[in-house]
């Protein structure tokens, strides 16, 4: 369970987030929405430590984030996150960058560390890529091998930070494929996304984050088919 | 016309040139050594933006690239005689070259670091890995690649430079050649003969650089 | 140490010595000048033959200056100062200087040109000569305006690495800066301080070239 308890963030003078508050339950697919700026990144960040924070607190399985004695590199290996360049390391076989954490990070060995990486590639439809470098992968395929990389640390909460928006479109629907699979497979998982498709038919809660707070959350059908935000309204009107 | 070019002296001390092109060799090998490490370190200080020990960083790194290396030697050898530390000439060319070496590598390897995008250093910290972890595995390889071919070139460059030991009195390739020379008075055939060994080494160099960078780099 | 010795230790080095100095600096910046333009203007001329890409050019011509790239400039100074008066010119450390120099310089910047002609690309060239453009107006309004900005910055590393270079002329006894050193530092016995002020002049004269060039470059890649 991820509990984010008023959580504020700024950069310098620029007050980011503004007291969050949301509670992500085992099994749970929570979609985060709204315009680019409002925090919604910058909030993926903080669960996993990359940012701190300047009030509040996020409890990972009850263990505080940002608190003083807590192992970040350990916290880390439980939440998976995918990001919106995909970041796959360029000097690596397809193989070695999903290999390498579980081996250095985890203290696999060499051949289980490969065994698990060839699984997680399979997984996501990579398996006839082992041997090959990123440099020669699709965006879309690359945005996979990063899905399997976070996947093969066998995190219990998957972050997706705007997995799509750097796609070209027609190589959106893979990877979207791919983070239904892991949500139809009972994965943990918090997406923020500009994908309302995705957004509506996947989750069960959907949040809709404005100037730094969250506006509204709910089921899909409340926020796509009765939201009770006027903000939320004019949000989905001007997206659609 | 009227000189006549006689080879066979230098012919006959071919052996003794060929033998001061390793010297050449390991005093520009050893300085490359000493500068990598001592230019990463000059990099990174360089980076961390620390006033306190940025200036001594840029104060090297500015002074290595904008004074002749002849006038960096003579520093290492009367300069620092003056205050009574007298270097053997080896050192005086090791310390010259490494010194010029360090401060011309530190420049590549900021250039390097700075082509690496942050996001690479977050996804590696993602998945768990500390941040040594990360430089180590993620960061450090894929510099060593954009500065292995700089690298390359400073290498032919050190070996150029290490011929400036004739001139602090070190029997390198070119100090054995001007060495020889002197006994015979055939200046042109010596250093003739010597320019092609110099040739040859950095054609090796090369060569050897593009096979090791093929071996390599399968990206 | 007497009190006499420290005494000298100051007076030692004179204010006319500074003149001594400068006067060299001066000989020093006038054979840079003379090896920077003659070997640019070469340089050019023969990075313009090897773009052409003929495979006898690259066989000749660049091999030759292949060659001088990978050997030191002393030996080169060394070799050219014996080899004139063997074929019947003799020439003074100056003379001799000078046209290694120059030599040198075309080798090194041979290479930087025609990198910079070839960082044009082929479809502009067309796109030049499809408006009607002669070869040399196209050499002239599209390809040495774009070349340029791409390779200016290793141009000036070019120049002041043979500004530096020019040190090593002091080998065939030319009264250049480096040279005129070792005088005072005979005279003086004072080691550091003529070769810290001797930096120092070689320092002015490289550093504010190559912050310049720096920024410049900073600039153009922002546009």
């Amino acid at each position: 369970m991820i509990e984010i308890e008023g959580v504020r963030k700024s950069f310098g003078p620029l007050e980011v987030l503004r007291g969050i508050d949301l509670t992500v339950r085992n099994g749970e697919v929570i979609s985060i929405i709204g315009a680019s700026g409002s925090g919604k990144s910058t909030l993926l960040y903080c669960i996993n430590g990359l940012e701190s924070i300047q009030g509040g607190r996020i409890l990972v399985d009850g263990e505080d984030v940002h608190g003083r004695d807590t192992n970040l590199n350990r916290l880390r290996q439980r939440l998976g996150m995918v990001f919106q360049q995909w970041n796959s390391f360029p000097h690596l076989t397809a193989l070695e960058n999903v290999a390498l954490a579980p081996r250095i990070v985890k203290g696999k060995s060499r051949a289980e560390a490969r065994e698990i990486a060839r699984a997680q590639l399979e997984h996501v439809g990579l398996g006839d890529k082992l041997d090959v470098y990123p440099s020669k992968l699709s965006g879309g395929q690359q945005q996979r091998l990063a899905i399997a990389r976070a996947l093969a640390m066998e995190p219990d909460y998957m972050l997706f930070d705007e997995a799509t928006s750097a796609l070209d479109p027609e190589l959106v629907g893979e990877v979207l494929d791919t983070m239904r699979l892991l949500a139809n497979e009972g994965a943990t998982m918090i997406c923020v996304t500009h994908e309302m498709g995705f957004a509506r038919d996947v989750s069960d809660r959907v949040a809709f984050v404005d100037e730094g707070r969250i506006e509204e959350i709910g089921p899909p059908s409340q926020i796509f088919g009765a939201a009770q935000s006027e903000k939320t309204q004019r949000f989905l009107a001007k997206v659609r | 016309m009227d000189y006549t070019f006689h080879w066979r002296p230098v012919i006959r001390k071919l052996p003794d040139l060929l033998e001061a092109a390793l010297v050449t060799l390991e005093v520009a090998v050893l300085s490359m050594v000493i500068g990598i490490l001592i230019g990463l370190a000059l990099a990174l200080i360089r980076m961390s933006g620390k006033r306190s020990t940025v200036w001594f960083a840029v104060g090297w790194i500015e002074i290595a690239r904008n004074t002749p290396a002849l006038l960096q030697l003579f520093f290492f050898g009367f300069g620092l005689g003056a205050f009574g530390f007298h270097l053997s000439p080896y050192m005086i060319v090791l310390c010259g070259l490494s010194f010029n070496n360090a401060g011309y590598l530190a420049e590549n390897f900021r250039g390097g670091f700075n082509a690496i995008p942050d996001t690479q250093y977050r996804a590696a910290r993602s998945l768990g890995m500390s941040a040594i972890q990360a430089y180590a595995r993620i960061i450090i390889p894929q510099v060593f690649r954009i500065v292995y071919y700089p690298m390359t070139n400073q290498m032919v460059w050190a070996v150029l430079m290490s011929s400036l030991g004739m001139l602090v009195g070190f029997r390198e390739l070119t100090g054995e050649t001007q060495f020889l020379a002197s006994k015979t008075f055939r200046i042109f055939e010596y250093f003739l003969f010597t320019a092609a060994i110099y040739y040859g080494l950095v054609k090796i160099i090369l060569g050897a650089s593009r096979l090791i960078a093929w071996r390599l780099f399968r990206y | 140490m007497s009190e006499t010795d420290s005494i000298e230790f100051f007076t030692s080095f004179r204010v006319e010595d500074l003149w001594f100095l400068l006067e060299a600096a001066g000989r020093t910046l006038l054979i840079s000048v003379l090896g920077i333009s003659g070997g640019t203007v070469l340089g050019i001329a023969f990075g313009w033959l090897l773009s052409i890409g003929r495979w006898y050019g690259a066989a000749t011509l660049g091999w030759v200056l292949d060659v001088f790239r990978s050997v030191p400039l002393i030996i080169q100074l060394v070799l050219f100062f014996n080899f004139f008066p063997i074929v019947g010119f003799p020439l003074d450390p100056f003379g001799a200087g000078t046209l290694v120099l120059v030599m040198y310089t075309s080798a090194l910047v041979a290479q930087v040109a025609r990198g910079g002609i070839e960082a044009v690309s082929i479809s502009t060239r067309r796109a030049a000569r499809s408006l009607g453009m002669s070869y040399w107006q196209d050499l002239r309004y599209v390809v040495w305006p774009i070349g340029i900005r791409a390779v200016l910055p290793s141009w000036t590393g070019v120049a002041l690495g043979v500004l530096k270079d020019t040190a090593l002329v002091s080998v065939l006894g030319y009264m250049e800066l480096l040279r005129a050193s070792q005088i005072l530092i005979t005279r003086t016995q004072e080691p550091f301080l003529v070769l810290a002020v001797v930096g120092a002049f070689y320092f002015a004269l490289s550093f504010p070239i190559a912050r310049f060039s720096e920024r410049l470059e900073r600039r153009w890649s922002h546009d």
